[in-house]
């Protein structure tokens, strides 16, 4: 069933509206439910809708509105999805992961200001997508623990941590040829 | 039907065990937001790549176990009825967004419901793992276990540089919110939550109640849970959020022991009175049932009310929701029918006790 809304996307959304004792029935698709005011997210401490459009009240209503033609052919779009950056503002989803580098140039204020400053990961890597990620990530906490021995002068330990760095570094280069 | 297991109890398996903390802390729970690679988020996926996500998971995973989580059982939202819905909803083991969505909405949940997978919520796959008490790190520990068992055969959507790429800005990076239920009725009544929230926002986590509208808290249950998902590892989040639930353990503990030594009488009078009309009530709406409840677990916390399980917060609370009520009574019910129909389930269960 389609959008009943903008007969384009499909209907992902059911709702039962009564009003006056009418039973009305909507089938509606996320993006409209979440313009038309539908969707709320209760999981949500608090709004990121209200957040984004605070932040972006300043370009949202001209840039890639209709009635501006000219500036609609330069405003970012998501190659995969076909999500662009001013419906991203207004819903505050993502379409794709590949939005995230399709939109990267405006992420770091909206993730700064949702975030606490912060734009960087820095918990955990996937163990099979992360790949030699975990390596490294594995060989920089062995190489700071390597510091503190050599500090400590405990030599014995610290050449055992060396051998587990060369070891982990060989299994980088070897996954680097295989490929 | 194998969901009528799910349907029958009010309180889950795992809920009957007591956590660390257990006179406080109701539940733990880690919540992770993760992707397929390579498909567009659910908002604007097409119908067909939604349903081979559906059918991957009920393929792989309908009936199978992880460590103590064991037959996973399979459900599609679109089989279900609303009241069927409603009721899973009010026993958290899936979202209200979830239980909303069409077409290829499902979810997998454990035998002891410690464990459930969203599938095609806002994100394509939500894993959701509960402990009894305050366990956040055993909690996170299962989770992050469980979601190196789905990432065998899952391609999840992870950027080196932004980590998990969730829907919502506010889930990227670690996918995770981690959260702690709370029953706080020595801090609601003097109000000193209402002057704590402020500083707990500042720290990053946020503070509501989990029945009820808007800001109040029904039955003095709030959730604590961080908002931070990016530039944080997960152990770190949930240091600090355990630092704040520690510290508001103790002020609720420091609270009820003042409430006790300046007002005790009253105290007990209020207890009391709650008791008694749960116990003898043949109409109560859900606020007021909400209010006895929480009076009357405060009392058996202080060992005021004896001979009554804890546990009857929990339960009564989720029994008493307007989807168990009708589940219960098998029909759609009024208001005035939900009204009668809880006072004569809560004065059941109170009898049982005695
Ligand atoms: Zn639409
Ligand atoms: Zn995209």
């Amino acid at each position: 069933m389609e959008c009943q809304e903008c007969h384009q996307r499909p209907a992902s959304l059911h709702y039962t509206q009564v009003i006056n004792g009418h039973k009305t029935e909507i089938q509606i698709c996320e993006v409209c439910a979440k313009e038309k005011g539908y969707m709320t997210y209760p999981e949500e401490g608090y709004s990121l809708h209200n957040l984004l459009t605070g932040l972006f009240n300043f370009d949202s209503n001209h840039v890639g509105s209709p009635n501006n033609p000219l500036k609609k052919e330069k405003e970012l779009e998501c190659t995969k999805c076909g999500l662009t950056l001013t419906q991203f503002k207004q819903i505050g989803k993502f379409g794709c992961g590949e939005c995230y580098h399709a939109f990267s140039s405006s992420l770091n204020p909206i993730f700064r200001r949702v975030h606490s400053g912060n734009t960087e990961h820095r918990g955990k890597i996937p163990k099979r997508k992360g790949g030699s990620l975990h390596l490294k990530k594995q060989i920089a906490t062995y190489k700071s623990q390597l510091q503190d021995l050599i500090i400590n002068e405990e030599f014995e330990q610290a050449a055992v941590v060396r051998d587990k760095i060369k070891d982990l570094e060989n299994k980088i280069t070897e996954a680097g040829d295989s490929k | 039907m194998t969901l009528e297991r799910f349907m029958n109890e009010a309180i889950s398996p795992w809920m009957r065990e007591e956590g660390p903390d257990h006179d406080i802390v109701l539940s733990s729970r880690i919540r992770l937001a993760r992707n397929f690679a390579d498909m567009p988020f659910p908002i604007l996926a097409e119908q067909k790549d939604l349903e081979d996500i559906r059918t991957f998971f009920k393929e792989e995973y309908e009936h199978q176990s992880f460590g103590e989580y064991t037959n996973f059982e399979f459900i599609s939202i679109r089989d279900l009825t609303a009241i069927e819905k409603s009721v899973l909803v009010e026993k958290h083991l899936i979202s209200p967004f979830l239980a909303k969505r069409e077409g290829a909405a499902a979810a997998l949940i454990s035998e002891n419901e410690q464990v459930s997978v969203m599938i095609n919520e806002e994100d394509h796959i939500r894993i959701q793992v509960y402990f009894p008490g305050l366990q956040l790190t055993k909690t996170l520990n299962r989770a992050l276990e469980f979601d190196d068992w789905i990432e065998e055969k899952v391609n999840y959507a992870f950027d080196e540089s932004r980590g998990f790429l969730t829907s919502c800005p506010t889930n990227v990076g670690t996918g995770m919110r981690a959260s702690v239920m709370m029953h706080l009725p020595a801090l609601a009544m003097t109000k000193q939550i209402n002057r704590m929230m402020p500083a707990i926002n500042q720290l990053g986590l946020v503070v509501r109640g989990i029945y009820g509208e808007g800001s109040e808290a029904l039955g003095n249950i709030f959730q604590i849970s961080n908002q931070i998902t990016l530039g944080k590892a997960e152990e770190h989040i949930i240091e600090d959020l355990e630092s704040v639930v520690q510290q508001l353990i103790e002020h609720e503990r420091k609270a009820r022991t003042r409430i006790l030594e300046q007002s005790g009488i009253e105290l007990e009078n209020r207890i009391f009175r709650s008791y008694g009309v749960l116990q003898y009530s043949r109409i109560i709406e859900s606020k007021e049932a909400a209010r006895c409840l929480s009076n009357v677990r405060l009392g058996i916390d202080l060992g005021i009310i004896k001979n009554v399980s804890r546990n009857i917060l929990n339960e009564l609370m989720v029994l008493t929701q307007p989807g168990f009520l009708q589940h219960y009574a098998k029909k759609t019910l009024t208001a005035k029918e939900r009204d009668i129909l809880r006072a004569s389930l809560i004065r059941e269960r109170l009898q049982i006790e005695e």
